[in-house]
């Protein structure tokens, strides 16, 4: 027995084994009675590949045509949200950072409001903003963006800010231009290459948060991934399923990226 | 090059020198677009949120709307939530802890440690439709593990009635995604027990009891209650998973404001939904605030 | 109080295919002194916490006045412990960090508090009793660390490099603190350091490891005057390397012939260590120029360059002044040196 277990500051294997094993096969069971699902032939008994084969099928863009309309949509969103992020945010928290550092409290107090202001509460404020920016911008599904740029703040916010604080940025492009650079070299060869981590941390987020949004779709009826995902269920739930696990599987990918990415930085 | 030494304008902290594009008030223009953006999308509606619930249609000012939320299906509906989200917090804060022990001790870049943190990553933001079917799959009527009972063991978990498509239904919904949200939030915490303490602790003659009890224990204590408070709002506030399950009434305040908003309602309440919205958000901001308070506790121990 | 007889006899330890420990012995008299001294990896750390029962030696035995504690677990040992820092509870304010080992032995409320308030004065933190640990400074810690170590009146005090983490001013005045109240109550104790100063400066007797095992143990003079092998001679002070020749136990060095410290060499080319106090500026001698200045207080240390390129320090008189470029002649004063081979 090492040390360390002795004197109590870790568990010994066998409680390791035992906690992390049943909270694990626990956990797993959602996931693989899901897949599982997929490939059940309706009420009995049997399994069938033809929920996964129909998807290729010629006649699958006909029939689920609504359903890939509204992964369009969602993909869309998910593309103007992390605009919005890429270019709203990041450059203020920049500004703020060298600049402005004590907004610094006052910045990260308005990125984590959302945490208070759950959707299902926005939503029912948004309702008259969109209503005005349906006059102004058309009702397309894409302006939902701007609602979901704030609900990803927090998770977008938290992601630079961390790569932020790791690199000092003021240092650096002091450096640079006691050296002679011009403000815009500083961006472009300074700062931005030493944020890539926190920024591709926050895009993937962004897109992993926004793929997942049911609530304000929903209430302001527009069509997104989710929002289609509860309708098809209706008629064809195993669709529905198979749709639900590939964006799961995607929002894990991206969200294991994050986790390389800043595993990567720190062996480089 | 050569004014380097320009005097620092106010609020000029970083020495950057005068030639600086974005000095003085110039770059103050530069916060305008995000404050443009949160305005507009975040504190207008929000301000909306909160007070239409003080209005009737016309633009009159009422108390028929707060008054409706001291009706009995209404504060039912508040139980409900508190009940819920109390229960899956608590049972969420718990497991979710003894999964932190677990990783005590494990190397932070190892593969085990980071395949947890991405799992938990992924499953904290798991929930609303997707979640519901992956329940649904699991222990709905015809679920893997339902049938399994069933036609194995010989339980029918049904036997009492369909309970997963009610609030007692979204129980092992909502742990699913409680219990990641709790080792995201409080590994750092148990991480930053220091080997000292223990160590310490041993050659004070302290027994591992004595040393979870009278030290791991109190010094984690902020943060497993902060943890346990920030569980309580998320499950508050959460909606797609209940309206993925439950598609037809309002038995918790998230779905009463559903109701509110898509369905009729009475003459005089027409901004129930706003009423509503007050109501969760005096809710949220003390729950969070708790949050904030215990988080501080926490750093200043773990410096 | 008198201390206790500590004793290692043989003890190994490794860590999978490193080995920590190669065969450590050690015997450390009641109330005495030891620093163990050695770099990074020496195993110093690791004899140690074996010692404290922290870590679990894989041969030998360690005998605590007479008991064989190898397998007594840390908290039955009866020691008390100081660690390089963050050791003390954070929840906790000074004076109840130092009734904690009392509150383990069940003594009683007020006497605890006594005891513990008693333990406070005597490191000079009385006033902080009801201080946090983040409200207090670095020295100020790991004195209530102290405190709390020795309140229990253990029969051994450890100290695992106490005062690597705080500011230079604050290490030599805590060392000496440390040493007069090691001296009063008269607890054995074990210190280890990788400064070599330090050690020097409060042990009784100082043991040099490296690589798992003791090189020497002497007195701090001893290891200074005679170390008995050249890494000895090295790592304690300041030595400069200077090309010699060895023939039958004398040195050739520097246009001086001095005798050879340590164990007997084969004759032919050696490195000499040189100790900067033993060579000094004269008349003639060897002709070298001055590169840099060092005023140390109490006396100078200068840098000179020799004609063929050598860079030796000199220690010497703090009246004797030199600037960067002057032409001096310096000269052995006799000592005898450690060699190594070349």
């Amino acid at each position: 027995m090492s040390a360390l277990v002795r004197i109590g500051a870790e568990p010994g294997a066998v409680t390791r084994v035992v906690i992390l094993s049943v909270v694990g096969v626990v956990f797993a069971l959602p996931i693989l009675a899901l897949i599982e699902f997929t490939f059940r032939a309706g009420l009995t008994g049997e399994h069938t590949l033809e929920h996964w084969t129909g998807l290729f099928s010629e006649d699958a863009a006909r029939t689920y045509r609504g359903l890939f309309q509204a992964i369009g949509n969602s993909l869309v969103l998910a593309a103007v949200t992390v605009v919005i992020v890429l270019v709203i945010l990041l450059p203020t928290m920049i500004l703020v950072h060298l600049r402005f550092p004590r907004l610094r409290r006052v910045l990260e107090f308005i990125c984590i409001v959302p945490i208070t202001v759950p959707a299902i509460v926005l939503v029912v404020g948004l309702a008259p903003v969109y209503s005005v920016v349906v006059k102004v911008l058309g009702g397309s599904t894409w302006t939902l963006a701007f609602a979901y740029g704030i609900t990803v703040l927090p998770y977008a916010y938290r992601a630079i800010q961390a790569n932020l604080d790791a690199v000092d940025l003021l240092t650096l492009s002091e450096a640079a231009r006691s050296l002679s650079a011009g403000w815009v070299r500083v961006l472009l060869h300074v700062l931005l290459p030493n944020l890539r981590r926190g920024v591709l941390a926050a895009s993937f987020i962004s897109v992993a948060v926004v793929l997942g949004e049911f609530t304000i779709a929903s209430i302001l009826n527009r069509r997104n991934l989710q929002t289609a995902l509860l309708q098809v269920s209706q008629s064809d739930p195993w669709v529905a399923a198979i749709f639900a696990l590939l964006a799961l599987l995607l929002a894990f990918i991206l969200l294991l990226s994050i986790g390389r990415l800043g595993r990567d930085r720190k062996t480089s | 090059m050569t004014d380097a030494h320009a005097p620092a304008a106010a609020g000029d902290i970083g020495a950057i020198p005068r030639r600086h594009p974005l000095r003085g008030s110039a770059a103050y223009l530069g916060l305008t677009p995000f404050a443009a953006y949160v305005l507009l999308f975040l504190a207008i509606p929000t301000t909306l949120a909160v007070s239409t619930g003080f209005f009737t249609d016309t633009g009159a000012l009422t108390l028929d709307n707060v008054a409706g939320l001291f009706e009995p299906n209404v504060l039912q509906a508040f139980a409900s939530s508190f009940w819920v989200s109390a229960v899956t917090a608590v049972l969420g804060a718990v497991i979710g802890a003894l999964v932190c022990y677990a990783l005590l001790g494990t190397r932070p870049d190892g593969t085990l440690r980071s395949f947890i943190d991405s799992a938990s990553s992924v499953l904290a933001q798991f929930g609303g439709v997707m979640l519901a079917f992956a329940f649904i799959a699991t222990i709905g009527g015809q679920g893997l593990i339902t049938v399994w009972l069933r036609d194995t063991v010989g339980i029918d978990i049904f036997a009492e009635g369909n309970w997963l498509y009610q609030v007692p239904g979204l129980l092992p919904v909502y742990l699913y995604f409680q219990v990641p949200l709790m080792v995201i939030t409080f590994m750092p915490a148990l991480q930053g027990l220091k080997v000292q303490w223990a160590e310490a602790s041993a050659t004070l003659g302290g027994t591992r009891l004595t040393y979870w009890v009278r030290i791991a224990a109190p010094v984690l204590a902020p943060s497993f209650f902060g943890s346990l408070l920030l569980l309580f709002a998320n499950a508050f506030s959460s909606y797609a998973t209940a309206a993925a399950l439950i598609s037809q009434g309002a038995q918790i305040v998230p779905l009463q404001i559903r109701a509110a908003l898509v369905s009729e309602t009475v003459l005089g309440r027409e901004n129930m939904a706003g009423a509503l919205a007050l109501g969760m958000v005096v809710i949220m901001v003390a729950v969070m605030w708790g949050y904030s308070v215990l988080q501080a506790r926490t750093s200043r121990w773990q410096r | 109080m008198t201390g206790a007889t500590v004793e290692l006899v043989g003890v190994t330890k490794s860590f999978g295919q490193h080995q920590a420990l190669g065969g450590i012995d050690l015997t450390i008299a009641p109330g005495e002194f030891i620093a163990l001294l050695g770099p990074s990896g020496c195993g110093k750390t690791t004899a140690l916490r074996a010692l404290s029962g922290l870590e679990r030696i894989d041969t030998g035995r360690i005998v605590i006045d007479g008991d064989d504690v190898a397998e007594v677990p840390t908290n039955r040992r009866d020691i008390g412990m100081v660690f390089q820092s963050y050791s003390l509870f954070p929840h906790l304010t000074a004076i109840e960090n130092v009734e904690f080992g009392l509150r383990m032995r069940q003594v009683e409320k007020t006497e605890r508090r006594l005891r513990a308030a008693e333990a406070l004065d005597m490191v000079g933190l009385d006033k902080h009793a009801q201080r946090f640990a983040h409200q207090l400074s670095g020295g100020q810690q790991q004195r209530v660390a102290l405190a709390r170590a020795l309140v229990t009146r253990p029969r051994v005090l450890l100290l695992d490099e106490p005062l690597s983490a705080l500011d230079a001013k604050v290490r030599v005045s805590l060392r000496d603190q440390i040493r007069r109240i090691q001296t009063d109550l008269g607890i054995t104790t074990l210190f280890v350091t990788h400064d070599q100063e330090e050690a020097l400066a409060v042990a009784d007797r100082v043991a040099v490891m490296r690589e798992g095992r003791i090189e020497q143990i002497g007195t701090p003079e001893q290891l200074y005057v005679t170390p008995s092998t050249p890494f000895v001679a090295d790592f304690v002070g300041l030595s400069n390397r200077v090309p010699a020749q060895l023939a039958d136990g004398r040195v050739s060095v520097g246009g001086a012939v001095v005798d050879q410290l340590g164990e007997r060499m084969p004759d032919g080319p050696v490195t000499a260590l040189v100790r900067p106090e033993d060579i000094a500026f004269d008349a003639a001698g060897v002709p070298a120029v001055v590169v840099a200045s060092s005023f140390l207080g109490s006396l100078r240390r200068t840098q000179v360059r020799l004609d063929d390129g050598l860079l030796l320090a000199v220690q010497h008189d703090v009246s004797d002044r030199h600037e960067t470029g002057d032409p001096v002649f310096v000269r052995l004063k006799g000592a005898a040196v450690s060699v190594t081979p070349r």
